[in-house]
């Protein structure tokens, strides 16, 4: 997952699936003609919160960087479909012993091989709960993986030779090699175990661009990258190189797209929403990602349990108006939502059985909270937790008086002054109220959207959220081994996450971006992140 | 004159001690853990972040976490940020950005509010004095983001007479436009209080005397009148660049200035105590020192001000 700590606003890394890339305008899809230059594109960034170890990244300034300077075993395309990277293949027969090939003589920017043990060593890295690595828990599905004791090795991984090894996982995990292109599966070269903290600094990857020299992270304000003209693969850069210029606030940035000074911006600031696609027409982006937002509504408080709880999630569901939210509060750059996953995801539909719940029905939704109060009268008031330093506020306000004028109950926000607080409150189980929450998928699956969130005693699992019957139909979907019938048990699951409805779906959150005319093929992907390496710059 | 030196900075060693200890306690107060907020809406198992939060000591009791911190301090070692950047880095690379941004605006502010005040002080009453004092009170009451976002809207993207926003290294033709933004605000107040001590000084018996011995008007101006009038406005300078050294953080932001306000304010945030503290320590050494220098510099503005022994 990347993480921006805005919350909802935040996209993340992964995504992927058949989207169309609708909105995309003009601008990339089509790849002209114009030779790769030498020019170096300029693209806003964060400053990278951990260091820059891919086992160590989780969050959307670093990933960036990575995704760019490293190339994993898979990586996605701006549909979000996975195609082989390093990998030469990748092979198994049962969904839980994976055996995976890499391509012969690729070698990291130092003339490190990459091979094998590249991987697997990084792998047990990133693991080994006493490295305290940020994305340790995307290993816990390999053999030996534990979280009571440090595991210096995983019994599930082994090196058969030098470009091969195999992965052992606990259970069937169809979707495994889909994983394989987020950031915490990239390869690390031999040589970085002898500092690894100096390699956070200075990365030495195998992408089709790497750092500028030592100390090209100059920190706060920008990254160089030049391209790396060793990569052999097919994200084969077709510029110079990029610098990312790294800015505390997105509003400076965009005021630097406008100056002309920056070429690319990847998102796009409040102030901005309602004048950025006039402003710079045929040169922005507004699709949806892999991104949704959702209001968790936990079954331990008071009404929202069996029967009654299931008629008044419903009626909740039924009285929000997704589409006037999404155009007034948010200009059109959220997508209301229709399952529980988003667009881009392969496998998605906007026809599951139950979906219905999510349409705005205001008569519907006051018989149905009157049928709960038949059986249970309403006492008390329905309030939404959100952090008050994100843009959460306007919508959560506006739902909350879609609930009062439709449901004729007192509903209203309970704003918490920071992220991290609002955090620390839903995960230590204090929130005694419904709160927003949002998912930001790892990789480009439909298990990735409901498996870490509404699976029993899942990590994600906020609302504590608990149903066999689901939990049975992941695990079949899980160990399928083929797409295709994974995915159909994947639907049925949402078929029952519609009856129960612990969280309401309300809408996906929309990649944004714009670019100056200095630049062309312009993409973004499933991840909202532009696709730097197909960009071309006039000298 | 040494003794008063030695005795302030002594002085010094207990507010910087009551100081960390109090803003560390704020930090360690402050609601929510900044480690669960490192994973954003994602949970992570708990025995990930416990392992985590000891890796930065917050699985310590308050009183430790501080002596840790204390030790550090005397050891050079200041922590580290998340990103693994040593903080004395941070210090190191922020403190010179907001020390070049501070000084131009402070310049800039000097020169044109006591210049407007001195002519509108010895001209009082007059257009001059009346227009200045319109401006004066439109540039007092506009917030600062507001002329921030104006000046670099007019003079960075339509005009484009500057860089919209400060370029690697801060150089200090980037960081003109900030440091007018920031001069505007202290330009007001300087020039009015400047145009009232030059009204009260003009009539002192002194200005009068120097007159009526023969001194002509453009020798009793500079040395009799705007040297005296000066000590306020001394005070007030002194006071707002020791305000612009901890950091201009709406500005910083809005020109992406990479100051210390900016990351003050970020690591804040993102609830990194060790950052924090150490920020705000320098801070306040700041302080301590700019009060002295001025107090020194008192003296030597006027002569009548001796310092006990």
């Amino acid at each position: 997952m990347k993480i921006k700590r805005s919350g909802v606003a935040a996209i993340a890394l992964a995504a992927a699936g058949a989207l169309v890339l609708a909105g995309c305008t003009s601008g990339g899809a089509e790849p002209t003609e114009a030779a790769a230059s030498s020019a170096v594109i300029t693209v806003n960034n964060t400053e990278p919160q951990n260091p820059l170890v891919p086992t160590n990244t989780n969050e959307v300034g670093g990933g960036l960087v990575l995704q760019n300077i490293f190339a994993g075993l898979v990586y996605y395309q701006a549909d979000g479909a996975m195609e082989y990277d390093v990998a030469e293949d990748i092979t198994t027969e049962d969904a839980q012993t994976y055996t995976i090939k890499i391509r012969e003589g690729l070698t990291f920017t130092n003339g490190d091989p990459v091979d094998a043990e590249s991987f697997v060593k990084a792998w047990n890295y990133g693991a080994a709960l006493d490295n305290n690595q940020l994305s340790s828990y995307f290993f816990e599905s390999i053999e030996g993986f534990s979280y009571d004791e440090n595991v210096p090795e995983l019994s599930g991984l082994e090196v058969v030779d030098d470009l091969t090894f195999t992965v052992k996982l606990k259970q069937p995990e169809s979707d495994f090699p889909l994983r394989l292109g987020y950031t915490a599966y990239f390869p690390v070269p031999a040589s970085a175990w002898e500092d690894i903290e100096a390699f956070g600094e200075n990365p030495i990857g195998n992408g089709p661009y790497m750092l500028d020299g030592e100390g090209a992270w100059k920190h706060d304000e920008r990254i160089d990258l030049v391209k790396n003209d060793e990569y052999d693969g097919p994200r084969e850069a077709q510029n110079g190189g990029v610098d990312m210029i790294l800015y505390a606030s997105t509003d400076a940035a965009y005021a630097d797209l406008q100056g002309g000074n920056l070429d690319i911006i990847q998102e796009i600031p409040d102030s901005a929403l309602q004048t950025f696609e006039s402003e710079f027409e045929g040169r922005t982006v507004n699709q949806p990602a892999a991104a949704n937002a959702t209001i968790v509504i936990p079954e331990r408080l008071a009404h929202f349990a069996g029967e009654e709880g299931k008629l008044r999630r419903a009626a909740i569901s039924h009285a929000i108006d997704r589409e006037e939210v999404t155009e007034v509060i948010f200009n059109g750059t959220r997508t209301p939502a229709h399952d529980f996953t988003s667009p881009v995801i392969d496998g998605y539909s906007e026809e599951i059985p139950g979906s219905e719940v999510l349409e705005f029905d205001a008569d519907l939704a006051k018989q149905l909270w009157a049928e709960a109060d038949a059986i249970a009268p309403w006492t008390g008031s329905f309030q939404i937790q959100y952090n008050a330093d994100g843009p959460n506020q306007g919508w959560v306000d506006a739902i909350a008086n879609q609930l009062k004028n439709n449901l004729g109950i007192d509903a209203s926000g309970a704003p918490i002054p920071t992220f991290n607080e609002h955090r620390d409150l839903i995960t230590s189980r204090a929130t005694q109220t419904a709160f927003r929450a949002g998912w930001q998928f790892d990789y480009p699956s439909m298990f990735n959207g409901l498996g870490p969130v509404y699976g029993t005693g899942a990590g994600s699992n906020d609302g504590d959220y608990s149903n066999p019957e689901f939990d049975a139909l992941l695990d079949e979907g899980a160990s399928a081994t083929e797409v295709e019938a994974g995915i159909e048990k994947f639907q049925q699951a949402q078929e029952i996450l519609f009856e129960d409805l612990p969280a309401i779906p309300l809408w996906y959150t929309n990649g944004m971006g714009a670019w100056n005319e200095t630049v062309d093929n312009v993409e973004f992907g499933w991840d909202t992140w532009p696709i730097l390496h197909q960009v071309t710059k006039s000298e | 004159m040494a003794g008063y030196i030695v005795r302030r900075l002594l002085q010094a060693i207990p507010v910087l001690l009551g100081t960390t200890f109090l803003i560390y306690f704020m930090v360690f107060a402050m609601p929510g853990d900044p480690i669960v907020g490192l994973f954003g809406d994602k949970t992570p198992p708990p025995q990930v972040l416990e392992r985590i939060r000891a890796q930065y000591n917050l699985d310590q009791p308050f009183i430790v976490q501080y002596f840790i911190f204390l030790g550090g301090i005397f050891t050079g070692n200041l922590g580290t940020s998340f990103s693994g950047q040593p903080v004395s880095e941070i210090l190191a690379a922020t403190f010179p950005v907001t020390l070049r941004l501070a000084v131009l605006a402070v310049f800039f502010e000097m020169v044109a509010g006591i210049t407007v005040g001195l002519v509108a002080g010895l001209r009082k009453g007059g257009i001059f004095d009346a227009s200045a004092l319109v401006v004066s009170l439109i540039l007092i009451s506009l917030p600062i983001f507001v002329i921030a976002f104006v000046a670099q809207f007019v003079f960075g993207i339509q005009l484009g007479w500057f860089r919209t926003t400060v370029g690697t290294g801060a150089p200090i033709q980037d960081l003109i436009l900030p440091a007018l933004v920031l001069a505007t605000i202290s330009f007001a107040q300087i020039s009015r209080l400047t145009r009232a001590s030059v009204i009260d000084t003009d009539g002192q018996d002194f200005v009068r005397t120097a007159a009526s011995k023969g001194l002509s008007r453009s020798r009793i101006v500079p040395v009799h009148i705007l040297r005296n009038s000066l000590i306020p406005v001394v005070t007030y300078l002194a006071v707002d660049f020791g305000v612009l050294m901890v950091g201009a953080t709406v500005t910083e932001g809005i020109f992406n200035v990479p100051g210390v306000g900016r990351t003050l304010y970020q690591a804040i945030i993102r609830g990194e105590g060790p950052t924090v503290v150490s920020f705000v320590t320098v801070m306040v050494l700041i302080y301590l020192i700019i009060n002295l220098l001025v107090d020194l510099l008192y003296a030597v503005l006027d002569p009548r001000i001796r310092y006990a022994k």
